[in-house]
């Protein structure tokens, strides 16, 4: 009783893992939880929305079929923008990407839904994807050629080996950045739906007064959660955009 | 960790110190899990993507655009038809007009010619027949003239002979009288 009340307000409760399926190898942990079963529910929402409704091959599409359409669209712009004709070899993996983060995030916004990109250990991840590719392609393709990348090019000598930590400070920043802006933001966004959430409910205990006092922060739960639909799309677009420039130095090394 | 539990009022910053030695998502006994799920999950994700769905949204992306340039490339090949067709149209449209036009002006001075050759006929017919009128005309004449004589003097001999009676002058003489008489 009192344990479940702490918990309707809990803002940090949403974040639990919980096991579904304990699975032990080795001694390590590898339990099926609530973060596994959303992340397959993402996969299978992504992966039926796309199948189904391009299943037809309409030559004119269907609504369902034109959101498909326009979101590989999308995805092939953004990276064509970036990263140029060569990057679109990249392009399942960073439609992949696109469509597991913003599916993730948008799952994340039913209420009693796991928020799969919440975890650090998630969206960290995937910036290792991110930038393990482009560090691996960058060498495959260009060899030495690849650390170009640290020494712009027209920088004085006597100033290079400044500049060039700093572009490796920077390079090797670029997966924490990239994986704690999208952590930090799906996280955020949920703490802040559930206090204010969590005010509405404890005012209303509070008899009349508490009730007409709780409208305020019912109107902020509503305009919050419109804030974090934005939220969900934007991080999602962000985490491709940057995916997409890292993707065009492992093409173009020298700038 | 769980003394705050009992309390029914437990505000939402007491639920944060409450799990304060547990925030979930550093929990590092979870990454294990998640990191494994997440590379199955997303491997099959983007397996299905690369294999299934990109090729198949972009086959349907370029079966429009084949299409769309396909019908554009067979419009403007009708349209050129078309013009094709106006053009000879109208270079027909002008010959023929050219044509009705040279028909016209030969038929005209044809008919022309025609009748000035049958007015020239007629008029030559004429004046022939004019002349050959005149002639007989004159030569009536002539021989009216020349009959006078003879008519008078036969005249003058039959009235001398009733006149008189009896015989008949000579003729020579009652000729003779005559052209006295005419002079």
């Amino acid at each position: 009783m009192a344990g479940n009340s702490g918990n309707a307000i809990d803002p940090i409760h949403q974040f639990h893992i919980s096991k579904i399926f304990p699975v032990e190898i080795g001694g390590v942990d590898f339990s099926f939880t609530n973060a596994s079963l959303f992340m397959v529910v993402t996969v299978a929402v992504a992966t039926l929305f796309l199948v189904l409704s391009t299943n037809r091959r309409g030559l004119v599409p269907s609504r369902a079929q034109l959101m498909a359409e326009m979101s590989y669209e999308f995805v092939a712009a953004t990276l064509r923008g970036s990263a140029g004709n060569d990057g679109m070899r990249f392009f399942p993996l960073v439609f992949s990407l696109f469509m597991f983060v913003f599916v993730a995030n948008m799952l994340g916004m039913f209420p009693y839904f796991f928020t799969v990109t919440s975890q650090i250990i998630v969206t960290f991840a995937l910036a290792i994807l991110v930038i393990g590719t482009v560090t691996i392609y960058g060498f495959f393709k260009h060899g030495a050629g690849f650390l170009k990348l640290f020494v712009p090019s027209g920088v004085p000598v006597g100033v290079i080996p400044l500049v060039s930590t700093i572009e490796v400070i920077s390079f090797l920043s670029r997966p924490v950045s990239l994986s704690v802006r999208l952590f930090a933001n799906m996280l955020a966004g949920h703490i802040t739906l559930k206090v204010f959430a969590g005010f509405v409910v404890m005012l209303t205990g509070f008899g009349a007064v508490g009730i007409a006092s709780a409208i305020l922060p019912l109107i902020l739960t509503v305009a919050i959660t419109a804030l974090e639909f934005l939220v969900a799309f934007l991080q999602a677009y962000v985490f491709t955009v940057l995916t997409c420039m890292y993707l065009a130095d492992a093409l173009h090394p020298s700038h | 960790m769980s003394n705050t539990q009992g309390n029914l009022n437990t505000t939402a910053e007491v639920g944060i110190v409450e799990d304060s030695g547990s925030f979930p998502p550093f929990d590092s006994t979870t990454y294990p899990s998640q990191l494994l799920w997440l590379v199955l999950s997303f491997g099959v994700f983007y397996w299905v993507m690369s294999k299934v769905v990109l090729p198949r949204i972009g086959g349907i992306l370029e079966d429009r655009r084949d299409r769309i340039a396909g019908d554009m490339a067979e419009a403007s090949r009708l349209k050129q038809e078309t013009d094709e067709a106006i053009a000879s149209y109208e270079s027909a449209l002008a010959e023929a007009r050219k044509k009705a036009t040279t028909m016209a002006h030969d038929a005209r001075s044809k008919v022309k010619a025609e009748t000035e050759s049958a007015r020239a006929a007629a008029e030559e017919q004429l004046a022939a027949k004019l002349s050959e009128s005149e002639q007989s005309i004159s030569k009536i004449t002539a021989e009216s003239l020349s009959h006078v004589g003879e008519i008078a003097a036969e005249t003058a001999g039959e009235l001398v002979k009733a006149l008189i009676g009896g015989r008949a002058p000579a003729k020579a003489e009652v000729a003779k009288a005559v052209d006295a008489a005419l002079k």
